[in-house]
């Protein structure tokens, strides 16, 4: 693949706009995970969750629109 | 030497004879500083501070969160404790126990903040006699200290001389003394969601005024002409144009509901037992009771992390709504 279209494919790849969504879900579940009442193993991989969530929304907020 | 001077600190004659990118340029030689330079000296101070208050004590209890330092017993040496604090606090179904309470507060105060909001801000929204005297009225909650709020309702609620008692008696015929609204199991949740309600529905009733008048009038005039009904206007144009408004009030709402502690504390203190103790009280008792500073760093990055995550969201909603 020449390298304009490389870019290009790559631009298309790194949309912000789904990343966002995407962070943003991982972000709420994990909240959810940590105030659920049902098991306490959700509750254990919470934290990582929205660690995961929120840093990753910080790299993908940095992605072109 | 006298040529010398006069090249390296131009006099006002020489300045005003020059072009203009040339006299810019000495202009800024004769100062000695670049604005950018004086920029940076303008922002330094706050930056300083910010660094000193905000973000040092940050970085110290990221640190502190991964040692077992116990301040009742601060003579024992410091040792790193790796994620320990962390996996404790994520294995206790304790501190799981007080964020399904605090989610539970967060959602019945919200819900009822967020209704009693709307329908203030409906009412508000009319233009009516004493309209500007009632919107202060009840703006007013939402004025004071939490700290007021907690001490004043205290009183409201004792049970022997509490105003709030006598009252209910009066609808009910339940006697004042049989019960108290802050020292029973079943009634204490809802006395916290009732404070805060009662404190913050006017926060929200503003931002869904905001919301309800940026709705433009000929939309309505539209709707009259197709003889739409008052109840089919509410739901068609109303509410679809007031939801990013209130989504924008529940998101702040819950963000700032997660981190209650002054109100509470002061009304309940988290009793009776433990019913209304919000994980901001379990942080608060394991730091200054325990003394448990490593596991309450951690706990306090956990609930730090959480409400930062939220707050990307918020922002984002923020954005979204600006953009209307």
């Amino acid at each position: 693949m020449s390298s304009p279209a490389l870019a290009k494919g790559m631009s298309g790849w790194f949309r912000r706009g789904p990343w966002e969504a995407g962070a943003m879900t991982l972000i709420g579940g994990g909240i959810i995970m940590l105030v659920q009442p049902w098991s306490i193993d959700l509750y254990s991989y919470s934290f990582v969750t929205i660690l995961a969530g929120t840093v990753g929304y910080v790299i993908v907020s940095h992605f072109p629109e | 030497m006298d040529k010398m001077t006069t090249i390296s600190q131009p006099d006002d004659a020489t300045i005003a004879s020059m072009s203009e990118p040339a006299r810019s340029r000495a202009t800024r030689r004769v100062r000695g500083l670049s604005d950018r330079t004086i920029a940076w000296l303008f922002v330094a101070p706050t930056i300083a501070l910010l660094l000193a208050i905000n973000i040092f004590p940050l970085v110290w209890m990221i640190r502190l969160s991964f040692t077992s330092l116990n301040l009742s017993m601060s003579y024992l040496p410091l040792r790193f404790v790796g994620t320990d604090n962390f996996t404790d606090i994520l294995g206790d179904e304790d501190v799981w126990f007080r964020l399904q309470t605090t989610a539970q507060f967060v959602i019945w105060s919200v819900t009822f903040q967020v209704i009693i909001g709307f329908g203030l801000a409906l009412l508000i929204n009319r233009q009516f006699r004493g309209h500007s005297f009632w919107t202060t009225i009840i703006l007013l909650p939402m004025m004071l200290s939490p700290a007021v709020v907690g001490n004043f309702w205290t009183l409201l609620l004792q049970p022997q001389i509490g105003p709030f008692n006598y009252l209910i008696s009066l609808f009910t015929g339940v006697a004042p003394s049989s019960f108290s609204m802050t020292g029973q199991v079943s009634l204490a949740p809802w006395t916290i969601v009732l404070v805060d309600t009662w404190m913050w529905a006017p926060y929200v009733m503003l931002i869904c005024l905001a919301g309800l008048r940026s709705i433009p009038d000929y939309i309505y005039e539209a709707a009259e002409v197709d003889r739409a009904s008052a109840w089919r206007q509410f739901w068609s144009i109303t509410l679809p144009m007031a939801v990013p408004f209130l989504m924008l009030a529940v998101l702040f709402r819950a963000i700032e509901n997660f981190k209650m502690f002054d109100m509470v504390n002061l009304l309940t203190s988290g009793g009776p037992g433990s019913t209304t103790e919000l994980v901001s009280i379990t942080l608060k008792r394991a730091a200054f009771e325990k003394w448990r500073t490593g596991y309450s760093s951690a706990l306090a990055i956990i609930l730090f992390v959480t409400v930062f995550g939220a707050a990307n969201i918020y922002v984002k909603a923020l954005n979204k709504v600006k953009q209307r």
